[in-house]
């Protein structure tokens, strides 16, 4: 039985003029110790997949259809106050920007040891004899001077840092990681990327990483999920997904990667032609067919169902060409 | 002119008036009352400055529909016998000069050292904003209360009540200037740096005419938003004054000088003395709120906080 | 941070020499010392005299600086209504303002937080638009009116509560004190509702609005997302950041309650410094007016000043370059 286990699951915005559907049909699993990439432009509702898992949409957002099933439970029926001991305790989450993901005016003390006694019967001193282990860790030097101070003492890195030291914080289970790195310097982006593998590695945690970066998931991950406009359009084991994309839009994130991919005469990256739609004004059919090279008649009219391709059990596509003999 | 009225039939503006029912009755009473300051003198059944028509003997006669009511005054008359309806209306004629001509003089000091202190920035900047904030802490009901005390008190009482609307005009207006000036400020500050700006400047337009003439209309929708609720802390403080004995003489009332007057002879029985000039500044002030409101809600400017 | 304490005190200073030279200029030229002092029943050769005597015909300057100097020592002149010091007139009639202004703090502090803090957590319930109604036609009630109709109700009508004056009051090392008697309490009630009816609708929208901005935040998101109690996201997380703009706010606005005393002591007839400052103004006791202009000026000053600090020390943030 896989760990965490997503079933068709839809989640929509209830708007004014009615529900705008950002997940339609998502289903995907995570197994122990297993890292996922989960790959799309923003807007694609990666973030929204991870912070469903852990039923924490904005509002007016909610999950609509599914199920989500964690060590068998149903997370998807649990109450708020259920949910609160699976949040931060098995599933922990690591934010964007970590210059905006810290509260400013608690000490990094504060928010690990609250963190800890949310979820362990345990005092104030034993708390922070862990958190000060767990930002060993994460190798933040002098750790005991450390959680006395306040966020803004700290640089981008170290604040990202921190916040994994906080997720490890209650030995969890999964990570979900969304954009990790995005809003770091380049230079850090591997150092932190490098972290989190290597302690996903040594405390068998499974991870979940949210990125645009194909180029990251293609290091980190064993398996990927590419999404767009709210589904999951292919997925694959990184490595045969990187070498043999299937989908069209696939093939084209592949292609936009430096050094991959077939470049033409000049060597020019490549680029896919127009934008992701919008949420409210998706096309009928495949809603990649507007901006896609193959486009035929069917995938104007009609939705293309996850299938099966190929030799492989993990592989799934999308689309109605892909394994008919015309991609 | 054909396409102006276009734009506005289309604007924004417009269309979340006509789906604001608070909005729409709170324009529609402020203009009645507007109205009815303006045309007091043919509005109002009697003049109440005419001290050869008011007798004496009329004193304190409740309103007509009350037991004792007289049914030449509806709302009853005051203890000098005038008629507490023309009474009120021109109070309120009073009310809305001195509001209007307070934010009009507020404005023009306030848009002028907001721009100033925006433009320049640096020492100019920090010194005059220093004095918006100190004088703001002092609050501008006590600096409005202090100035008309002094100022009572160098002119005398006589004299102060001959020149009243002027002067209250004028300490209103000097009490209230720091709200525009950092409001404008902000904007200004918020402007300067954008393009067309810069583009203003390189192209060589002098600082005056870029302020005026391209930073000045851009920061206008806050000023519009800050004019409503100050015209309602003018009017307020206006009341004040006048029931403190430091604005409006009985012989001219305002609103507030009418409660003044009133209070005393609630105990007594004569309810209507204070009831209806309060609910009149009541409902004035609240309409404009409530529109200075809606009006900060659709054009959302940054506003300075405080 | 002690650099910034430092400017923050000069620059108090500096409001204060102002806040003096205007004072000064008000009793140059409106106040006559000799008549505080003696009356108009003496001759024009003695006043002449005593003018010489008390310095009144040296120049404009040396005249402030002499005033500077007397205030420093806490002498800001004579009373001739009460033929007492203005300065001891003025801190006899203060704990009764200091003592309104107290209660209608806490008034304003017990109702506000609560109230600020469901409607930005629960925006859409009917209690919070309720509330949202109700305050915004409170600020549009001039407090002198909500203090009328609280006599008009309570103590014309009712009979419930006295309409006017301190009531009993005990004499706590100097201090006169209404806190402490049933009756003092009783004539507490009504004046300081009515002087916190004109901040509370302002409290109660400034904490909602600030909570409400803090709510969207990411970090609260993050900490829903490590699985914090409600209470502790609410009232430690929310409310710990809403507070900070709150109190640099809500400092200056309770400072700004010491203006509404004036209002609600004269609706009340409440024998604090507002009563006899208006009393003052009637009187033309200048040496009075004078006083209490710099004691309340100061009072100001010191809130600002210290609520300023306290800004800097609860914000981790504040830098003394940033400021």
């Amino acid at each position: 039985m896989a760990l965490l286990e997503v079933k068709n699951l839809e989640v929509s915005f209830a708007l004014r003029h009615g529900d705008l559907v950002a997940l339609n049909d998502v289903s995907f699993t995570l197994d122990k110790r297993e890292r996922l990439g989960v790959v799309g432009e923003s807007g694609a509702g990666k973030s929204v997949t991870g912070f469903a898992v852990i039923n924490l949409i904005s509002k007016p957002g909610r999950i609509t259809k599914g199920e989500i099933l964690f060590d068998g439970k149903r997370l998807d029926q649990f109450s708020e106050h259920e949910m609160r001991s699976i949040r931060g305790n098995h599933i922990s989450m690591i934010f964007q920007d970590p210059m905006m993901t810290l509260n400013p005016v608690l000490t990094v003390g504060t928010q690990m040891v609250e963190t800890l006694r949310a979820h362990r019967k345990i005092s104030k001193a034993e708390a922070e004899k862990i958190a000060i282990k767990k930002l060993e860790l994460v190798h933040i030097p002098s750790p005991e001077r450390r959680l006395s101070q306040y966020p803004h003492e700290f640089s981008g890195g170290m604040r990202q840092r921190i916040i994994i030291a906080i997720a490890l914080l209650t030995d969890p289970a999964i990570i979900i990681a969304d954009e990790p790195t995005t809003a770091l310097d380049v230079t850090i982006q591997a150092e932190i990327m490098d972290l989190l593998l290597e302690l996903c590695d040594a405390q068998d945690m499974a991870l979940m990483l949210i990125t645009h970066d194909l180029g990251v998931v293609a290091e980190v991950t064993e398996r990927v999920m590419v999404m767009y406009a709210g589904k999951v359009i292919e997925t694959a084991k990184t490595i045969d997904l990187v070498r043999n994309p299937r989908h069209p839009y696939t093939k084209g994130l592949i292609n936009a990667l430096p050094g991959h991919g077939e470049c033409d005469q000049e060597n020019r990256l490549q680029q896919i032609p127009g934008t992701m739609p919008n949420l409210t004004e998706i096309a009928p059919g495949c809603s990649f067919h507007p901006r896609c090279d193959y486009c035929q008649d069917i995938c104007r009219s009609t939705v293309p169902e996850l299938r099966q391709i190929g030799e492989s059990k993990e592989r799934w596509v999308s689309c109605h060409l892909v394994g008919k003999g015309q991609l | 002119m054909q396409t102006k009225r276009q734009k506005f039939k289309e604007s924004y503006l417009l269309y979340s008036f006509k789906r604001d029912k608070v909005a729409m009755v709170s324009f529609t009473i402020l203009t009645i009352f507007l109205l009815a300051a303006l045309f007091a003198p043919v509005l109002a059944p009697y003049d109440p400055y005419d001290t050869a028509s008011i007798d004496i003997m009329d004193s304190e006669i409740p309103p007509s529909w009350v037991a004792d009511g007289d049914s030449r005054f509806f709302l009853g008359t005051d203890i000098m016998g005038r008629d507490l309806l023309s009474t009120m209306l021109y109070g309120l004629r009073i009310s809305v000069m001195i509001g209007i001509g307070a934010v009009i003089l507020q404005a023009i000091i306030g848009i002028g050292v907001g721009l100033v202190s925006g433009y320049m920035g640096g020492k100019v900047d920090a010194i005059l904003m220093r004095i918006a904030d100190v004088q703001l802490s002092f609050s501008t009901l006590m600096v409005a209360i202090i100035v008309s005390a002094i100022v009572q008190l160098t002119f005398g009482v006589g004299r102060y009540e001959q020149l009243a609307v002027p002067l209250l005009v004028v300490i209103i207006g000097i009490a209230e200037w720091p709200q525009y000036a950092r409001t404008v400020r902000a904007s200004v500050l918020g402007e300067k740096n954008k393009e067309y700006v810069e583009a203003a400047r390189v192209i060589g337009l002098d600082s005056k005419r870029i302020m005026f003439s391209h930073i000045l209309p851009n920061s206008l929708s806050p000023v519009l938003v800050i004019s409503t609720v100050q015209v309602a802390n003018a009017v307020m403080s206006e009341a004040a004054l006048s029931f403190l004995g430091l604005g409006m003489p009985v012989s001219r009332p305002s609103i507030g000088s009418l409660i003044n007057a009133g209070f005393e002879y609630i105990f007594s029985g004569a309810w209507w003395l204070t009831f209806f000039p309060a609910i009149l500044l009541i409902i004035f002030i609240l309409v404009i709120n409530l529109l200075g409101d809606w009006l900060r809600d659709v054009l959302n400017p940054k506003l300075y906080k405080g | 941070m002690f650099a910034f304490i430092v400017r923050r005190i000069i620059q108090a200073t500096v409001v204060m020499l102002v806040i003096g030279f205007i004072g000064f200029s008000v009793k140059h030229q409106l106040g006559d010392p000799v008549r505080d002092l003696v009356g108009i029943s003496v001759s024009i050769e003695e006043r002449e005299a005593l003018r010489q005597e008390l310095g009144l015909n040296d120049s404009f300057l040396v005249q402030y600086g002499r005033f500077l100097k007397n205030a420093m020592h806490g002498d800001l002149g004579y009373s001739f209504f009460y033929k007492r010091p203005a300065l001891d007139v003025i801190f006899d009639k203060a704990p009764a303002t200091i003592e309104l202004v107290f209660a209608a703090s806490l008034i304003i502090l017990l109702i506000s937080v609560p109230v600020g803090l469901y409607s930005a957590i629960y925006p859409k319930r009917f209690f919070s638009k309720f509330a949202m109604g109700v305050s915004i036609v409170g600020v549009s009630i001039p407090v002198f009116l909500t203090a009328i109709v609280l006599i008009y109700v309570f103590a014309v009508q009712l009979h419930w509560l006295p309409s006017y004056g301190r009531g009993e009051t005990v004499d706590v090392f100097g201090w006169e004190s209404g806190l402490l008697t049933i009756d003092g309490l009783r004539h507490l009630v009504l004046p300081s509702i009515a002087l916190s009816s004109i901040m509370l609708p302002l409290f109660i929208r400034l904490i909602r609005s600030e909570m409400m901005e803090v709510l969207e935040t990411e970090y609260i998101k993050y900490a829903w997302a490590k699985g914090l109690s409600r209470r502790r996201i609410w009232m430690v997380h929310a409310f710990k950041n809403t507070l900070l703009p709150v109190i640099t706010v809500g400092g200056v606005q309770l400072g700004i309650l010491i203006a509404f005393t004036i209002l609600t002591e004269t609706v009340f007839q409440w024998q604090g410094m507002g009563f006899m400052f208006l009393e003052a103004v009637e009187r033309s006791d200048t040496a009075l007016l004078v006083a209490y202009l710099v004691v309340v000026g100061a009072l100001f000053v010191v809130v600002n000043t210290v609520v300023d600090i306290i800004y800097g020390l609860i914000n981790p943030t504040v830098t003394v370059a940033s400021r």
